[in-house]
């Protein structure tokens, strides 16, 4: 279509050859260069994948990956990981009336202990998640929910954020900052754990809050508004709803950790791919004087209940990991890897073993020559 | 259209008027006081479509005409209206680029148009206004005016003849530019006109505009003071057509009767109709069953949505309420805009990028057309032509090749090669041993070593030299002689031949038949000088200049395949010379004459030669008198002309004597065998349609090989149907049936798909049809009868090599294409030829192919691709055909492919956000896939690639017939391309979902949240469609090279650079540092690699498996049972180290990586 010829006034006779339509007039009277691309004679690579070519790749994938699979399932099963449901579905869970008797207005907040034991100690640094089911913090009216430009530190999206933040955008004419579903309902269960002592007494098991959101989040993205001191900078905007206290004092026991930047509601903002998902809470640094940083024993968890889950019959769960450098415990990889390398490894057998037969049946063809 | 709707005024009945009558430089002294003087459109020509004002409007909606404009304008109006998942700049903005690169281009050619417009309209011409020169501008040329045109000028509207600067009262005219016919054409003034156009009095009556070139019909009534009017008939030889070039004469005065949009150039001008490639019917089959998958896919997704909310706490948990106005719209209302927010999730599974692809894909590789230096002849200085570059791809699809024997087959280049005079052979034996007689040469007769009498051999070359309508090139002008080469055929040939005086004496002539004739007059010492003033001066053999009047010509036409001059000698005697077809000549001669004659003709016809029968009668003065009377009643008829002229042409052309035949030879073009032989090979059928008579056309067919010795003929001409004395409908019936048992019937069934007809062992069929006959199968009395009969004849057709139609009439070839083109499997056809009349075939077939010959250029205007000789056909099928098709048709599967797993994990991803439309990928992303990051590979590919050469796609014929009937786009391969698709989006979407249950990849403990799920989707995505067409690839240019790795290069680029910045003005930062977060991750890496060789995996084993059966290896195969039936023995061919051996019938071959039994 594109080369439809304009030729309402070649008729004319006036412009015939002048006024032609891209190749075809070109050509015209000119003999074609003889280059090889317009000869359709460029030099070219001709591969043919044959059996020949093929099979040592089969190999050599199935050599690499096989044991890459072995080491990735190796490391995973190295990973420790224990994990705990604290919701309090059942009567007998310790957080039962915690979560049956929740509700937003109440000022003071419900406290639950669970008690588990870890059968082996964690070496190194332990990473503490918490992990929500059934939680759709990738549902699109949610994902959208937020201002970007607000957690920028932007003064005039401070005091009038983007309308995908509807309904949580504003309280009467107080803006919300941080605007939006997604900060609405920051987790804002604080677990703390205590490690008993043989002796009976609680040791309490030191959390860091620092490095549990990417650098660049934390330092570029994620921003404070300009101002004196935080509560200057935050003047005239509301809380969100659901929050207790406002963004500038989610972390009163480090100054540096309030406003957009606390790592906490940095993590929460990152949404979730999957409605089951975990978010990195705390990090367990390796303590210099013992072995392991968590030594096997009874541990204690303090959990102050503010995170109603059961409204949309979610579950909440702690999540106690060790990390290598492949990331947390995850088998799909070593097996993926080593099922695939098998794969190749075996398709390379049979295709080596049809190779073969061609092969012998075209030598013994010969003879008669 | 602006022409069109023209046209539909005319038929206006109110305005229908059969005559309109034109008042000579607006005389009114003879118009009556009541006379309104009639309204003609004035001489603007508008060829342009927009102005200025109306472009935008005008071209918006003709754009969004097309389906599949408007279905993306719909999606896009979706997204501004409804609140979508993806914003309207993403279905926006290639929409918005498509329309305005289109519209561009549209209003630059509009540009154009305007332009050249205003140049013919402003072109300065001059009026005779009451005898005064007064210069006016074109446009204001009304009906009526007289009009001066001068030399080389061209005419700005359709002119009435009335006086020009030659003595002869004659001017000449090329009409180059509107049928292409490159000669000087004579056009005469009307007779009996004043000198003094101040003085001429006169009007026209003539009839209203018609778009035939060669046809006009008038009047002019002449009044003198104290005189009756005079009344002069009008023709198309006093008819100047508009567009026409002035030559060879100073300065000719005309009145103009046709202007504007009704001159006949104007008429004349229509857009083709579009011709449609099968690979459109099949992208739009396609694109159907992608809608039904987007449609299905959306419902889907809407029903299952609402199944998911009505379980309690779903719909709006406390975390995630409902803005007011969601809360607020109807139930109903809110399913239908989640249904079509889906459809707008989805609907880059339909890209509007593919369509531009194929065109581009289109208009760049129809240069490689253009380009090929193959097709360029050195001879015409020319190379090929493309005037549609949306056929490429057919033609790699073609199974029927219709093709025209003058010309095409043969070269158009006519030497006289002998003569029979009286029933005595005259052999011309080149130019050294002739002096002034004829060279006799053995005779089929008995009379050998004689000759005719000399009275009679003279008559016979008086009659050559007197009875055709050659003019002599005046070579005089400096700047003529550069014409001279292209603008007189045949003499550079044939200059070494001529004595040196005769030199630079070119003839012009219309058919090239008659200069060969008379050449070949002057080698026997009768040499044509000229025609001045109506005589004919010829130089006969004592050198002596005899004159003879040219009274009347009697001109050729088709149908009555004859024509006659009637002349009075110098000594006053009047003589009619007839030359034609040896069937229109015989039944008008005395039978006693027709037997020696004919058996030289027939002999002379069955070697492939031209025969011409020559006659003359002697008119005595009553006979003139009459015929004269007759000739000039009928030329001054505003009726019916054409039926009463051939009423008394046939009237004078009886009882002629017949004096002799010529034979001329009109050679096969360069490799037309070769050429032919190749196109059986692939598996096309050709059928020679000529209006040339059986003998020759049949003789043609065994000279280019598409008759072999051993082929048995059926033949169904009005010779075998005149057989017996039964009626000819009883005969051809009888004779379908029996051709049909033959051929058909008792012949082993021919498989589907394995065409090559002539490689079966068995007998081979010809079939040989006329004119006549056809129009007997076609138009039977009877409507079943001719239902059976065209079935049987198809049928027959169907199984015969090669078919030839002898003596058809332009109209009936473009029947028998059509014919085919609609029978079972509406097989795909191509026409070939190079005259006038071929234009309604090359019309009809799927492809036309003109030949840049020596029958004008109407042909080549006309059809889809020009090339200028027959043998290059051989090459723009096999291999740029071949090519072109491959490359398409993986272009477009490859396109439903990439989308499908571009989308699917989309899909796959409602099922874990809730219904809620949330897109895996990030909106750049979304855009850009299919405008830049996979776009250029394809795209480079479907322009490069040869999956077997060039050299071995000529060198192997057969295999062309791999991709007939569309074979790379059937369904079961379309489903292969969905399968994949499918397969690989299940692949990207789960491998990842399952990396993604522990979302803790980092080494630092840290979690991916949903667009580092999507970003790392859409990694694998763009790398494995990409590898996915490295794999295909088998031509690697530096430019494939470039591309595949280039695109990928640019992805990470483009992705580190898309992440890498705070975006000012945007309100989210979706991919702030994804990717590299990504890259940082050891998992996230080995999941990609995983997953890409896991997705290519079935891919590579699939090109292994098939290799053994891959088309490189049944290339070899074919090539190899190619040799065994022609020679039966062991054989071991050198080049690929293949050993065959044959025991009897069974045969194998061994080549280095593959057996097969043959």
């Amino acid at each position: 279509m594109m080369a439809s010829s304009y030729n309402a006034k070649d008729e004319d006779g006036h412009h015939s050859g002048s006024v032609s339509h891209g190749g075809a007039g070109t050509a015209k009277s000119k003999k074609p260069d003889n280059t090889a691309f317009k000869q359709q004679r460029l030099p070219a690579w001709q591969p043919i994948l044959t059996a020949g070519t093929v099979l040592p790749a089969f190999f050599v994938i199935g050599l690499i990956f096989i044991p890459i699979g072995i080491g990735l399932y190796v490391t995973s099963n190295n990973i420790k990981e224990f994990e705990i449901d604290y919701t309090g579905v059942n009567v007998d869970s310790p957080c039962y009336t915690c979560a049956n008797n929740f509700s937003w207005n109440s000022t003071t907040s419900c406290s639950c202990t669970v008690n588990f034991t870890l059968e082996q100690p964690f070496e190194n640094n332990v990473y503490m998640y918490y992990g929500l089911s059934n939680f759709y913090q990738n549902h699109r009216r949610y994902v959208k929910s937020r201002d970007d430009r607000q957690l920028n530190g932007d003064a005039t999206a401070l005091k009038d954020p983007s309308n995908d933040c509807e309904p949580y955008r504003k309280i009467g004419v107080e803006t919300i900052a941080p605007c939006g579903a997604i900060a609405n309902s920051l987790f804002n269960d604080s677990l703390e754990l205590y490690y008993v002592e043989p002796s009976g007494a609680l040791n309490a098991v030191p959390l860091a809050k620092k490095g549990i959101a990417w650098w660049t989040d934390r330092n570029v993205k994620f921003r404070n508004p300009a101002g004196v001191d935080l509560p200057t900078a935050f003047k005239g905007t509301a809380k969100p709803v659901n929050w207790r206290k406002p963004v500038y004092e989610l972390d009163p026991s480090d100054p540096d950790n309030n406003g957009f930047i606390n790592e906490d509601f940095i993590v929460w903002m990152r949404t979730a791919a999957l409605p089951t998902f975990r978010k990195l809470y705390r990090i367990i640094h390796k303590n210099q004087s013992s072995t392991s940083t968590l030594p096997s024993g009874r541990y204690v968890l303090n959990i102050t209940y503010n995170y109603p889950v059961l409204s949309f019959d979610g579950r909440k769960r702690m999540i106690l990991s060790t990390i290598s450098w492949m990331g947390g415990k995850n088998p799909f990889l070593g097996i993926a890897y080593i099922t695939v390398g098998s794969i190749c490894f075996f398709l390379g057998v049979v295709l080596l073993i049809i190779h073969h037969k061609y092969d012998t049946r075209s030598n013994s063809a010969d003879i008669p020559n | 259209s602006t022409i069109r709707t023209l046209n539909k005024k005319k038929e206006d009945p109110h305005e229908r008027v059969d005559n309109r009558t034109i008042y000579i430089g607006h005389q009114s002294s003879l118009v009556n006081e009541d006379f309104i003087p009639p309204k003609f459109c004035d001489n603007r020509i508008v060829s342009s479509k927009y102005t200025v004002w109306n472009f935008l409007p005008k071209n918006l909606f003709e754009q969004f005409r097309r389906i599949a404009n408007f279905y993306f304008l719909i999606i896009f109006l979706v997204q501004v209206i409804v609140d979508t998942p993806t914003s309207p700049v993403t279905s926006g903005l290639p929409l918005f680029f498509v329309i305005t690169v289109t519209a561009i281009k549209q209003g630059y050619e509009d540009w154009l148009r305007h332009k050249a417009d205003r140049e013919v309209n402003k072109y300065q011409v001059t009026v005779l206004e009451n005898g005064q020169e007064t210069p006016k501008e074109s446009e204001n040329i009304k009906v009526g005016d007289i009009v001066q045109v001068k030399e080389n000028e061209t005419f700005p509207c359709d002119l009435i003849l009335l006086q020009s600067t030659r003595d002869d009262d004659t001017c000449f005219v090329t009409t180059a530019s509107l049928d292409g016919e490159s000669n000087h054409k004579t056009h005469y003034t009307v007779p009996d006109i004043e000198r003094d156009l101040k003085s001429l009095n006169a009007t026209i009556e003539c009839e209203q505009p018609q778009p035939d070139l060669y046809k006009f019909n008038g009047r002019m009534h002449i009044y003198k003071t104290n005189q009756d009017p005079a009344v002069r008939s009008l023709g198309p030889e006093n008819l100047l057509l508009k567009g026409a070039t002035l030559k060879n004469t100073q300065k000719i005065c005309g009145v103009a009767v046709y202007t504007g949009m009704e001159t006949k150039m104007a008429l004349n001008y229509q857009g083709k109709s579009q011709k449609r490639s099968a690979v459109e019917k099949s992208i739009n089959a396609f694109l159907l069953v992608y809608l039904c998958i987007l449609l299905s896919k959306a419902l889907v997704c809407t029903t299952l949505k609402y199944v998911w909310q009505s379980k309690p706490g779903q719909d709006e948990p406390w975390y995630n309420k409902k803005t007011q106005k969601e809360k607020d719209t109807n139930l109903y209302l809110k399913m239908f805009t989640d249904f079509l927010s889906f459809m707008v999730l989805f609907n880059f599974i339909i890209p509007v990028s593919m369509y531009v692809t194929v065109e581009m894909q289109k208009f760049l590789g129809s240069f490689f057309i253009t380009w090929d230096k193959d097709f360029f002849d050195p001879e015409i200085q020319e190379g090929a032509l493309v005037n549609t570059s949306d056929l490429n791809e057919e033609l790699g699809q073609v199974e029927y090749v219709f093709t025209d024997k003058t010309g095409t087959l043969t070269q158009n280049n006519m030497e006289f090669i002998e003569c029979c005079i009286d029933g005595f052979q005259y052999k011309h034996r080149g130019a050294s041993s002739e002096l002034d007689g004829f060279c006799v040469t053995d005779g089929p007769v008995n009379k050998l070593q004689q000759k005719a009498g000399r009275e009679k051999e003279e008559l016979f070359l008086r009659a050559l030299c007197l009875c055709h309508t050659v003019q002599v090139k005046e070579s005089t002008e400096q700047d003529q002689r550069e014409d001279n080469l292209d603008q007189v055929d045949g003499l550079r040939i044939d200059e070494n031949v001529l004595q040196p005086p005769q030199k630079e004496r070119g003839f012009i002539a219309s058919s090239p038949d008659e200069i060969a004739l008379v050449k070949g007059a002057m080698r026997y010492g009768f040499t044509f000088l000229g025609l001045e003033s109506k005589t004919m001066k010829i130089l006969n053999r004592n050198k002596d200049v005899e004159m003879y009047d040219l009274l009347h010509v009697l001109n050729f036409d088709p149908v009555r395949r004859r024509m006659s001059v009637i002349v009075r000698s110098g000594s006053g005697e009047m003589l009619l010379f007839c030359k034609g077809a040896d069937s229109s000549i015989f039944p008008r001669v005395r039978q006693e004459e027709v037997e020696r004659i004919r058996l030289h003709v027939e002999r002379n016809a069955t070697e492939g030669y031209r025969t011409l029968c020559v006659a003359y009668k002697r008119l005595s003065e009553e006979e003139y008198a009459q015929a004269d009377a007759g000739l000039r009643e009928a030329r001054l008829a505003l009726q019916d002309r054409e039926e009463k002229l051939l009423a008394v042409y046939n009237q004078v052309e009886t009882g002629m004597s017949l004096i002799g035949a010529t034979a001329v030879e009109d050679r096969l073009q360069e490799e037309a065998a070769e050429t032919m032989e190749a196109l059986q090979r692939a598996g096309m059928k050709v059928w020679v349609l000529t209006g040339d008579k059986m003998e020759t056309a049949k003789s043609t067919c065994y000279a280019c090989g598409l008759f072999q010795r051993k082929t048995e003929l059926l033949e169904l001409t009005v010779r075998t149907l005149e057989d017996g004395e039964r009626k000819r409908e009883e005969r051809l019936h009888e004779l379908l049936g029996e051709y049909h048992k033959r051929a058909v019937q008792d012949a082993p069934p021919v498989k589907a798909g394995g065409t090559r007809v002539c490689f079966a062992s068995n007998q081979d069929y010809g079939f040989i049809i006329d004119g006549a006959s056809l129009s007997m199968v076609l138009n039977s009395s009877s409507e079943s009868n001719m239902r059976s009969y065209k079935d049987l004849f198809l049928q027959i057709c169907q199984n015969c090599t090669a078919v030839l139609c002898c003596r058809m009439a332009p109209l009936q070839k473009a029947q028998i294409v059509k014919m085919v083109k609609s029978s079972k499997g509406s097989p795909i056809t191509l026409s070939i030829g190079d005259g006038a009349n071929d234009v309604s075939m090359i019309l009809e077939a799927h492809v036309g192919i003109g030949i840049k010959g020596k029958e004008g250029r109407q042909a080549v205007r006309n059809s889809d691709y020009a090339i200028p000789k027959l043998k290059h056909l051989k090459k723009l099928l096999l291999a740029h055909g071949h090519l072109y098709y491959h490359r398409i048709a993986h272009l477009v599967q490859y396109f439903f492919y990439k989308n499908l797993c571009f989308i699917l994990p989309q899909f796959l991803y409602q099922f874990f956000c809730g219904y809620s439309q949330q897109p895996l990928y990030d909106a750049a992303y979304l855009t850009m896939y299919n405008i830049c990051f996979t776009s250029m590979p394809i795209l480079a590919y479907s322009l490069l690639e040869q999956r077997i050469s060039i050299e071995d796609l000529i060198e192997d014929a057969a295999l062309y017939s791999e991709n007939a009937k569309n074979a790379m786009l059937r369904w079961g391969l379309f489903l292969y391309w969905t399968g994949l698709g499918a397969f690989h989006g299940l692949v990207f979407f789960f491998g990842v979902r399952f990396l993604f249950s522990n979302p803790a990849l980092q080494d630092n403990g840290q979690v991916f949240g949903n667009w580092s799920y999507g970003t790392i989707v859409f990694t694998v995505l763009v790398f494995t469609v990409t590898l996915k067409l490295a794999l295909d690839t088998r031509h690697w240019t530096w430019i494939n090279h470039f591309v595949i790795w280039g695109s990928l290069a640019f992805y990470v680029f483009f992705s580190f650079f898309w992440g890498g910045i705070i975006w000012p003005f945007m309100k989210q930062q979706r991919l702030y540092f994804v990717f590299a977060n990504m890259l940082s991750s050891v998992s996230a890496w080995l999941v990609i690699i995983l997953l890409i060789l896991l997705s290519l995996l079935p891919e590579i084993l699939l090109v292994v498996l098939r290799n053994p059966r891959g088309p490189y290896t049944r290339k070899v195969q074919q090539r190899y049972t190619h040799v065994y039936t022609s020679h039966v023995t062991t054989h071991a061919r050198t080049p690929t180290h293949t050993l065959c051996i044959c025991f009897n019938d069974v045969s194998v071959c061994f080549s280095r990586d593959l057996v097969f039994a043959c």
